[in-house]
């Protein structure tokens, strides 16, 4: 290797290669063969094969993501549906509650009015009989008077005049 | 290789490695000669091919472990053509490719012990830079006529201040094929000849250890500067593009 370097370069007889004009037509030659050669590859086959591949997996992946998000949306509307299902269905018993409070609440007042009546009626009707009780007392008072009167006095040995004892403790009874 | 120097004593031909010799006998260089540089040259294209239609066959939505380097190469470049140069410029897309996949394994295959490092002659190099100068011009040209001129009057400095910059913007113009070859050609070479310095140090033994050490060491740089250039070169012809296709700053 080393002799063989060693012979080429004392063929051209330059301290650097890059500097050897000599040789410069044979490598810009190969070069570009090589270029156009890595090009026709990229082109005819790189590009169509991966770029291919690589817009066939965005297209995958995004159709995906829309995908996802088409799912996400439904989930979301879902969600909303159940809720104001849920709001709906609270509004509704709320407002059943609110009829059948009122119900009761007439049924309520309207049982309260007639026991309310009833209790009148049976106080004005116990009023009337402690009247008639209070009167009847004040009668046996009267008589119980009049007889105990007209005993103290026939007791006393007064000869007894019912009408005026009667008359006497009337008197007595209104003063 | 090394046998011959420590036979020889410390004699160190850095450069004997970029030699540019026949490959089945003979001394003449024609143009048309297969030379070590055709060797590793057709090696770059089977490289392509076998990773890119082979290795990428089977064309899977999920893809395998070939598939997936080979992807994830097109899809760094074509996302680079995108982000750099713009959606426009996707048509440019299998150019940029090319070069990116020519100068990444010229770059790489460059490291295989005694194989050869095509992208260290500035021939090489040069003519790329020299292609792709060209053709950004005409296209911005062809694109835009005249507005390409925009490039050098800088509508957003101060009046004066455009006279001043005018000439400063031609000359980088003009030297961008220079240093977008040079740079790649200069990194490729010295990695390289660092590299043969240190082996032709190996041969002697009290050095030998901090030589090897060292080649080791060097040979880790020069993976990553292998494919750091090759990134560099191709995003910078995407910012020539760029230039091309819009012109104005």
């Amino acid at each position: 290797m080393a002799t063989e370097a060693e012979a080429a370069g004392g063929a051209h007889n330059v301290a650097m290669p890059q500097l050897d004009f000599s040789t410069y037509a044979n490598q810009i030659f190969w070069m570009v063969v090589a270029l156009v050669a890595i090009y026709l590859i990229v082109t005819r086959l790189v590009v169509p094969r991966i770029g291919g591949v690589l817009a066939e997996r965005s297209d995958t992946i995004n159709r995906d993501i829309a995908a996802a998000e088409e799912l996400k949306r439904k989930a979301v509307a879902a969600e909303t549906a159940y809720n104001k299902a849920l709001a709906d269905a609270r509004a509704e018993a709320a407002k059943i509650v609110a009829a059948a409070k009122a119900d009761i609440q007439k049924d309520l007042d309207a049982a309260t009015a007639r026991a309310d009546a009833q209790i009148m009626a049976k106080a004005a009707e116990s009023e009337k009989r402690i009247a008639d009780i209070r009167d009847h007392a004040l009668e046996s008072v009267t008589e119980v008077a009049r007889d105990t009167a007209g005993e103290i006095v026939a007791h006393f040995g007064g000869s007894v005049d019912a009408g005026a004892v009667g008359d006497a403790v009337a008197a007595r009874l209104k003063g | 290789m090394a046998n011959g120097e420590a036979q020889s004593g410390l004699t160190l031909h850095p450069l004997e490695q970029f030699g540019v010799h026949p490959l089945f006998g003979g001394h003449e260089v024609h143009w048309y000669t297969i030379t070590n540089q055709t060797l590793w040259l057709a090696i770059g294209v089977l490289c392509v091919f076998a990773l890119f239609v082979v290795a990428a066959n089977a064309r899977a939505l999920v893809p395998g472990r070939g598939q997936n380097a080979a992807e994830l190469i097109y899809s760094f470049i074509h996302n680079m053509v995108r982000d750099v140069t713009g959606e426009d410029a996707l048509p440019y897309f299998p150019f940029i490719l090319t070069l990116f996949l020519f100068v990444f394994f010229a770059n790489t295959l460059s490291l295989i012990p005694m194989s050869f490092a095509v992208t260290s002659h500035v021939a090489v190099t040069g003519i790329l830079a020299i292609t792709v100068f060209l053709s950004v011009t005409l296209l911005g040209f062809f694109k835009h006529g005249t507005h390409f001129l925009d490039l050098f009057w800088v509508r957003s400095a101060p009046f004066p201040m455009r006279f001043v910059l005018a000439p400063i913007e031609l000359i980088s113009y003009f030297v961008r094929p220079v240093s977008h070859s040079i740079r790649l050609a200069g990194n490729m070479m010295a990695g390289h000849a660092v590299i043969e310095v240190f082996a032709g140090f190996a041969t002697i033994l009290v050095i030998s250890p901090i030589s090897i050490i060292a080649i080791t060491a060097m040979y880790g740089l020069e993976v990553l500067v292998a494919v750091v250039q090759a990134y560099i070169f191709t995003i910078l012809t995407c910012v020539y593009l760029k230039d091309a296709m819009h012109p104005s700053h």
